[in-house]
């Protein structure tokens, strides 16, 4: 569980995130959504601690992250796994070796080992045979494949995912959000998904914080998404015509 | 002013970072092993090539300007000997290290951070300084004196060469090269050629680590990289003759 509260933060005079409380649980896939340049982003990765934050806290299961040194916040993101937006591998590392590279770093297991959680990673993500290939070789769907394969390497008990499906063919995207979803029910993780892709809140919003201009607006889940009369949800949420259709319907 | 002091702020709580105990010391090793490989072998054929030239033009120039009856043509293998140990192959290939390695270790380090893979370093809780950087600082300064040595040996060749071609004579140029040697400047070399290799792999990477925006900005940090890296070797150059020579 990740519990957030009273977060704060400004990037030089402009305040990017107001007052956001919200409990991230675990064994669900909780979303975060909004509007480009609403401060989802900023939100993850102050959870993670790459940004600073002007006030508040975050907690990973009881543990105050916002008062740890820098050193034990090295050793808590051993337990996170994240997927960024454009899937950050090694470029210079193959499929195989980018998801060695935590076990590498952090145990000390065989190779025959390691080479094991690898291929049962890769087998994981529905991508066997592809361990020696280079980053550059792989569609963007694999690329994003392999590294959910990288996240979930060291049994993660946290798993962030920044806009985990964007430029992704909408076959692909279900593809990955349901493999998100499995992998948080399998193995109780708590996922947090940043998203601004309404077939993704559909498909796996099981818990679900809206922002706009760095503030929670609504919390829910999909059900009650749907028939939520906040304005400026709504506004986000159909702004398409197939989503339009799909609410008077 | 105070952007410039900002950022000697932040390069020096970097190199703190830099600096810590490695995670894990048999993937360090690793990486020094391959950055051996990128920073110094890779950078071989180009010192060889330059030098050798270099050492032949200073030969013709030297004989050329020396051309009176009165002067010994020994002085010439001197005059080559000198320039090419005291400044050529510690500074001048150390100017031109900084363009090849250190615009390389810049758009490095700074494609990889705006493609994220810095920040996904740091979230498996590896220290990405200490994991990118220092490998990269210690092959720099434990292979840029090797390539120095080689650089002055095939400078000495080169001269030995072009002094064929404006008839000064082997035994003249050979007793040049021998004459009245002081091994002393040899380690006056050496010691220049490894504060060089830790300004130009530091400062580069200071850029590289620190870059924000795109493919345009890593272009950026890298010819940062180079004029700042030759810059500052400039100065230390100035302030390491006086003080390791007078």
């Amino acid at each position: 569980m990740i519990i957030v509260e009273n977060i704060y933060k400004k990037f030089d005079g402009n305040q990017v995130l107001n007052d956001i409380s919200f409990t991230f649980e675990p064994g669900k896939t909780n979303l975060i959504i909004g509007e480009s340049g609403s401060g989802k982003t900023t939100l993850l990765k102050i959870l993670i601690g790459l940004y600073d934050l002007d006030s508040g806290t975050i907690k990973y299961n009881e543990r105050v992250f916002t008062k740890m040194k820098l050193k034990q916040k090295r050793q808590l993101r051993q337990e996170i796994g994240m997927l960024f937006q454009g899937g950050a591998l090694f470029d210079y590392m193959t499929v195989e070796e980018n998801i060695m590279f935590p076990l590498t770093m952090f145990t000390n297991q065989t190779e025959e080992e390691k080479l094991d959680r690898v291929n049962f990673c890769l087998n994981r993500v529905n991508l066997e045979n592809k361990n020696h290939l280079l980053p550059s070789e792989l569609s963007g769907g694999m690329l994003k494949r392999v590294a959910i394969a990288r996240a979930i390497s060291m049994n993660p008990k946290y798993l962030l995912c920044d806009e985990p499906n964007s430029g992704l063919d909408p076959k692909t995207a279900i593809l990955i959000d349901n493999l998100i979803q499995e992998i948080t029910q399998e193995y109780n993780i708590t996922t947090v998904v940043n998203t601004h892709d309404m077939n993704s809140v559909m498909e796996i919003g099981e818990k679900i914080a809206f922002i706009h201009n760095g503030v929670i607006w609504w919390e829910g889940h999909k059900e009650e998404l749907i028939n939520s009369d906040n304005k400026q949800l709504n506004d986000f949420v159909f702004a398409s015509e197939l989503f339009k259709r799909l609410k008077k319907s | 002013m105070i952007k410039s002091l900002k950022s000697i702020g932040e390069y020096f709580i970097m190199m703190r970072k830099v600096v810590s105990r490695p995670e894990k010391y048999s993937v360090f090793f690793k990486q020094i092993i391959l950055e051996l490989d990128k920073i110094g072998l890779n950078s071989v054929g180009i010192v060889i090539i330059i030098s050798f030239f270099i050492g032949g033009v200073v030969t013709i120039q030297t004989s050329i300007n020396m051309s009176n009856p009165i002067l010994p043509t020994y002085l010439i293998g001197i005059a080559t000997r000198d320039s090419l140990i005291l400044e050529f192959s510690p500074t001048m290939i150390c100017l031109i290290l900084a363009g090849k390695v250190g615009s390389n270790i810049a758009s490095e380090i700074g494609t990889m951070r705006v493609t994220e893979q810095i920040d996904a370093i740091e979230i498996m809780g590896v220290n990405s300084t200490s994991f990118l950087i220092l490998p990269k600082i210690i092959a720099a300064m434990f292979f840029f004196p090797f390539l120095i040595i080689i650089s002055m040996s095939v400078g000495l060749f080169g001269g030995w060469i072009g002094g064929q071609a404006v008839g000064v004579s082997t035994a003249d140029y050979m007793l040049g090269i021998k004459y009245d040697f002081l091994p002393y400047y040899i380690t006056y070399a050496l010691t220049k050629t490894i504060v060089f290799a830790f300004i130009i792999t530091s400062v580069s990477a200071y850029f590289g680590y620190f870059t924000k925006g795109g493919a345009i900005n890593v272009g950026v940090s890298s010819t940062k990289a180079v004029v700042y890296s030759s810059i500052i070797i400039l100065i230390f150059n100035f302030i390491l003759t006086d003080l390791l020579l007078s």
